[in-house]
């Protein structure tokens, strides 16, 4: 009876202390709050630093909603733990950070903590904003203290229990926090130029593009052990970035910049889904830090004849759903007639896509036989393609293509994909293709 | 043979399966209201509506549209009966070259089938992938509003 009581009351001492040790490491103290916004700078160098920083960051793509105002924040996070809004980080004294000074600014962008002291979740990038100098992020908040203050209260989290308790965050922090500026790279430093040096801290920090090209694991953290390695992103692939994906033309450099700054790349495709505003926002940024930016992500590449990245063409023919077609030849004129997938093509694509079409022979659009997203191993982005289309840049009409989820069924687009895939490709065909677009059109159409 | 229902009538048609559903609408069912703009879906001139869905009718293969049934303008109202939609671009005089109008008509159509009474917001969102070059989408947006306020009213009192 006695060893009982002791038992309990050692367990009930234990985990009083647990708590309290838990508890102190998720306590942050509350900075001061300005008692007004602080002036605008007037200082326009500093300004124009900020809003570089701003857009190598894009903050916008995810505090801005599809007709708000800028930075006002309320666009939903569909995460797999729930959905979370983003928030208000225009100078509003009520709403936004207008009482934020900027000791709170740097503890939010390096520690994810927010002014009043709770903690900020993950999907804000600090892990990655962690790298970022003090002279970044004081450029940075003085262009958003400059911006206009908008009235725009947060709108409430939707997180599952037990991840709408804010404390917990404590203990993803202490798991996958790193704060602070980037280790020395274990690379040689021989490959350590000073463009490579600059590269690596805007793709590690600002840019933090492993934010959505990194897989996470079961909390939402990056596997720190396959960086780059490709994930799932608002329905879309992010792919892989090491290495880059395997098309018939290898990726260069000028592809690269290209590609980061217009959203074309004249020998793959062009950007659609979540990386069309993260390559319209690079479209404003000086040349030499996208520059930087692609010589990093080369020097990741492995070298050329290394061996072929794990699952490429490693579908072998007859275990897949093979096409009626022949997969390897443009079909004979008199048999198109039979083949479903030939006929669509010829009707829905070929006007854009077709070998004489005027959108292929002007304006540097590739062939479908380059395009990252026919080559690719899933057929996810293509499908999105097909469904929702790529919406107007501006007046640029190089990444446009319209939707077809109400031209075209189902059946259809598998037809259609099948037909595109065995045509202009050297690859085997996709397996799955059925099940993937009907997964694919139930996301996208919730209704 | 190629056999499409079209305002309601059927037809079967000897043509390509890769034939634009525009192409077959105008040269072979003479159905001339929907407009060949770019071709490319870039302008809404050729927009039907396909099983309630508005689409454009240059982009759509006549082997793709299967049984689902087809609306084009002629579908909608006479000369002498126009439908509250025709009636309201008349109102407003939303047509300057008209090149565009079938096309508009028959996209707000289908939100209108779907929710009579929709707002100028969803309107303009919904309007957005048809383009007029004289430049009336002031007038096109303020008469479908007018239509939608119409046929809200009906709804109404039923």
């Amino acid at each position: 009876m006695m060893n009982t009581k002791k038992w309990i009351a050692t367990l009930v001492g234990v985990a009083v202390v647990a708590l309290c040790a838990a508890y102190a490491y998720a306590w942050q103290p509350s900075i001061e709050a300005l008692p007004s916004p602080p002036a605008p700078s007037t200082d326009t160098a500093l300004l124009a630093q900020g809003a570089r920083i701003a857009r190598q960051g894009d903050c916008m793509v995810c505090h801005t909603t599809a007709n708000g105002k800028p930075f006002a924040g309320g666009l939903p996070l569909n995460t797999p733990f729930g959905t979370l809004y983003s928030t208000n980080i225009t100078p509003d004294m009520n709403t936004g950070i207008g009482s934020w000074p900027l000791e709170a600014f740097t503890r939010a962008m390096r520690s994810g903590v927010a002014r009043d002291g709770h903690l900020l979740y993950p999907a804000f990038p600090y892990p990655h904003f962690t790298r970022m100098t003090d002279e970044d992020l004081g450029a940075l908040y003085a262009y958003l203290m400059a911006r206009t203050p908008v009235d725009a209260p947060a709108h409430a989290n939707a997180l599952r229990f037990p991840l709408n308790i804010r404390p917990l965050v404590a203990g993803w922090n202490m798991l996958f926090l790193e704060r602070g500026a980037l280790p020395a790279a274990a690379a040689p430093a021989t490959a350590q130029s000073e463009e490579w040096l600059r590269g690596r801290y805007l793709v590690e920090g600002a840019a933090h593009c492993a934010a959505c090209h990194t897989p996470m694991n079961s909390f939402g953290a990056e596997k720190h052990d396959k960086p780059f390695a490709g994930n799932l992103i608002d329905g879309w692939d992010a792919p892989s970035l090491n290495p880059l994906s395997r098309s018939p033309t290898p990726w260069t450099q000028e592809q690269l910049v290209s590609y980061l700054r217009t959203g074309l790349a004249s020998e793959h495709g062009a950007a659609a889904g979540p990386m069309l505003p993260v390559t319209q926002h690079l479209a404003e940024v000086p040349e030499a830090d996208v520059q930087a930016i692609a010589t990093y992500i080369m020097a990741m590449q492995p070298a050329p004849g290394a061996q072929p990245p794990a699952g490429a063409e490693s579908l072998p023919v007859a275990a897949t759903d093979a096409p009626a077609t022949s997969a390897t030849s443009v079909l004979p004129a008199d048999k198109q007639r039979v083949d479903p997938g030939a006929a669509l093509f010829a009707g829905s694509c070929a006007g854009c896509h077709g070998a004489a079409a005027p959108m292929r022979t002007i304006g540097d659009r590739p062939s479908l036989g380059l395009s990252t997203a026919v080559n690719a191993d899933s057929p996810r982005n293509a499908i999105q393609l097909v469904l929702g289309g790529n919406p107007w840049g501006g007046s640029n009409s190089a990444h446009y293509m319209p939707p077809f989820a109400d031209a075209l069924s189902e059946e259809q687009i598998v037809d259609v994909l099948r037909y595109v895939r065995g045509n202009f490709t050297q690859r085997s065909p996709w397996p799955d293709l059925p099940k993937e677009v009907a997964n694919i059109r139930k996301e996208a159409q919730p209704k | 043979m190629i056999n499409l229902t079209v305002n309601g009538v059927d037809h079967a048609l000897d043509i390509d399966p890769s034939m634009p559903l525009l192409y077959a609408l105008r040269n072979h069912l003479k159905l001339n209201g929907a407009k060949y703009g770019c071709g490319l879906g870039q302008c809404g001139a050729c927009t039907v509506i396909v099983d309630k869905r508005p689409v454009f009718s240059c982009l759509m293969p006549v082997s793709a549209v299967g049984k689902r049934p087809v609306r084009t303008i002629e579908g909608l109202g006479t000369v002498d009966k126009p439908a509250p939609i025709q009636q309201a671009f008349m109102e407003k005089q939303s047509a300057q070259c008209g090149y565009c109008i079938a096309g508009m008509v028959m996209r707000a159509q289908a939100l209108l089938d779907e929710r009579p009474g929709a707002t100028e917001t969803e309107i303009r969102e919904h309007m957005q992938p048809n383009l007029c070059r004289c430049g009336t989408h002031m007038r096109i947006v303020s008469a479908i509003v007018q239509a939608s306020q119409t046929l809200a009213g009906k709804g109404a009192s039923q």
